[in-house]
């Protein structure tokens, strides 16, 4: 009886698993705040100064009219003080609804969420799908594991640079192509190839991890699930819409969030493999980078107002999702 | 109930589950081998056609196995400035994981253990700052960073490898530390250790395997990261690999043989590093986030 009678000191992280004994409290001290502040303390000092900061500063920089012409700069010894201005919003309108709105904003717009939804589908499948045909008693699927990982071993760099080389006109890609009788797109100019090229590349790079994860999903799936379903006369259809997706959400939910936060924040893959060649397939990121970084004179402030514009439509997405992954589990 | 169910099979004269017949485990090989190979391809066409001696040998492969040597790589080694980026690309990966990985242990531990205020605040700011793209910091960190004169140098590249690495470290290290039993902690409480010591001179020494996987990690991405590293580099002796590897392409003419070989060089170690704990890396990415 005693036991059970929670005490009203217990909040310590294990409480919800032990019921607090008396030294437990008597860790409920100031001493205890006082050494997890110190043990945060640098963690929270980086971020504050080198996040929050900077974020501050960068959303400040939106609502102004700063390019490289007008900010602060060396030439030589000369130091030449910042002389951009405070314009409020107009940055905000103009990316969202002023005379070159569609052109610059929605249309890249249109295709990033195009991007992100493609590559996380294709992720996602074939992933999926590489993962149950590892998952089976099958001799060298250790040998497969190994093989089908490389493309996530190398870093992005690299791969991205051997992937140019194979698209590059005459590259073995279209010469393959050529010599089985189909056209030769020219994967690296036109916009419509630049597109499947770098969703090609994207879903390369990108299963790996997917394949990984998911096969450690379905390997922490009870046998004995799947023994039962069987027994009880379901089809193989059958046990996989009601055994293995079942028993993969809370890993599914995970790596598709993952998925859509780093595909749509995917900088490396499109920058590396146009450049700055190819303004149609450029993603939200890219095309920030582009504007404060790929042209003269670099506009800062527009650049920091897509990016601010990038983290809303992020923090929105996280939170819808999170909002209906609780909605399905209290449903489930 | 947990052990190996395929123990109880045998009373059945068909095949154990997850046993295929012939032709679904025909299909299956087959599968797996045209997978393996997509994803094999790229990476031995990029060794081989490193082997090739002429610039152009990518336009008429064929011709290269006939003529194949290494002069690409002694070329690489001895003519350009291979070891200048080697060094710099150490130098960052390097300091960032040092200082990322100690920075984000405390964390790790600290949110694992200890209920404070601020807690759950803390994590959500850890979990939101992995969202971040770079376009958000990239402006104001360029901007901040010219003020103080760190760009250009391999200590600003650092600090902002520290925005992605920190909070994700934390994270990966909160989950591995979730997994050492508390008791381990009020044991050395008991013995009169205090919380720091307990993390020090217990908890740390337990984590070994965690902390591999965050410096790990930390080390690939500060490694392979492209954006800032294209931004705040300017001097090409201060490249690091993945800067480099760009420049390869203006100066010297695109000789796509030499970035192959240089490519491969700098790609074998990295893989094989990559290879021996790829395992637990899966296993930290995804215990993160399946605890949040």
């Amino acid at each position: 009886m005693t036991l059970t009678a929670p005490a009203p000191a217990a909040e310590t992280p294990r409480s919800r698993r032990r019921a607090p004994g008396p030294f437990q409290r008597m860790r409920d001290s100031y001493l205890r705040y006082w050494y997890a502040y110190a043990m945060v303390a640098p963690v929270v000092i980086v971020l504050g100064v080198l996040v929050g900061y900077p974020l501050a500063r960068g959303f400040y920089l939106t609502l102004t009219d700063a390019n490289s012409l007008n900010s602060a700069r060396t030439i030589g010894v000369n130091t030449i003080d910042a002389t951009y201005k405070f314009i409020g919003l107009d940055n905000y309108a103009e990316i969202l609804w002023g005379p070159a709105a569609y052109d610059r904003f929605w249309s890249h717009f249109v295709w990033t969420i195009v991007w992100t939804v493609t590559c996380v589908v294709l992720h996602y499948v074939i992933g999926l799908g590489l993962a149950m045909l590892l998952n089976q008693r099958l001799r060298g699927r250790v040998a497969y594991r190994l093989l089908l990982i490389l493309p996530w071993a190398v870093p992005t760099f690299v791969t991205v640079f051997a992937w140019r080389i194979m698209l590059a006109d005459a590259g073995v890609i279209n010469t393959m192509l050529g010599t089985i009788g189909l056209a030769e797109p020219s994967w690296l100019e036109d916009p419509t190839w630049q597109r499947t090229a770098a969703i090609m590349v994207n879903t390369w790079c990108g299963v790996p991890f997917m394949m990984l994860s998911l096969l450690g999903g379905l390997q922490s799936i009870d046998e004995n699930l799947y023994e039962a379903a069987e027994i009880d006369g379901a089809s193989a259809w059958q046990r996989f819409r009601h055994v293995t997706l079942p028993g993969l959400s809370s890993v599914s939910s995970t790596v598709v969030l993952l998925g859509v936060i780093w595909t749509f924040n995917q900088f490396a893959i499109i920058f590396l493999l146009f450049g700055n060649t190819a303004p149609d397939a450029q993603i939200l990121v890219t095309w920030a980078y582009r504007l404060g970084f790929g042209q003269q004179p670099r506009d800062f402030a527009m650049s920091a107002a897509y990016g601010v514009l990038l983290l809303a439509i992020l923090i929105v997405f996280t939170s819808f999702y999170y909002r209906w992954l609780k909605r399905n589990d209290q449903l489930a | 109930m947990t052990s190996s169910p395929s123990t109880s099979a045998p009373r059945k004269p068909q095949r154990r589950r997850g046993e295929l017949g012939p032709v679904a485990r025909v299909g299956t090989h087959v599968t797996l081998s045209v997978a393996s190979m997509i994803a094999l391809f790229p990476i031995f066409w990029l060794l081989y056609l490193s082997l090739g001696p002429d610039k152009d040998d990518y336009l008429h492969p064929g011709g290269i196995a006939a003529k194949a040597t290494l002069d690409n790589y002694w070329f690489v080694l001895t003519n350009t400035a291979f070891f200048d980026w080697l060094w710099s690309t150490m130098v960052v990966a390097g300091g960032t994981t040092l200082f990322g990985v100690m920075s984000a242990a405390t964390t790790g531990y600290a949110v694992s253990r200890m209920r404070f205020p601020g807690n759950r605040t803390l994590m959500w700011v850890l979990l939101l700052t992995q969202a971040f793209p770079i376009a958000v910091l990239i402006v104001p960190m360029y901007e901040i960073f010219s003020r103080l004169g760190l760009v250009d140098s391999h200590f600003g590249l650092i600090l902002v490898n520290c925005t992605t690495i920190v909070p994700y470290c934390s994270w990966l290290l909160k989950g591995y530390f979730d997994t050492i039993p508390i008791e381990l902690d009020e044991a050395g409480m008991m013995d009169g250790l205090t919380p720091f010591g307990t993390f020090w001179r217990l908890i740390l020494p337990l984590a070994r395997p965690g902390l591999a996987v965050a410096a790990f990690y930390a080390f690939i991405t500060a490694f392979a990261e492209v954006a800032f590293a294209s931004t705040f580099l300017l001097d090409d002796s201060k490249y690091t690999f993945a800067v480099g590897l760009q420049s390869f392409i203006s100066e010297h003419d695109a000789q796509w043989n030499l970035m192959a070989a240089t490519a491969v060089l700098i790609a074998i170690p990295v893989t094989i590093f990559f290879y021996l704990v790829q395992r637990h890396v899966v296993t930290g990415l995804t215990a993160g986030g399946v605890k949040g």
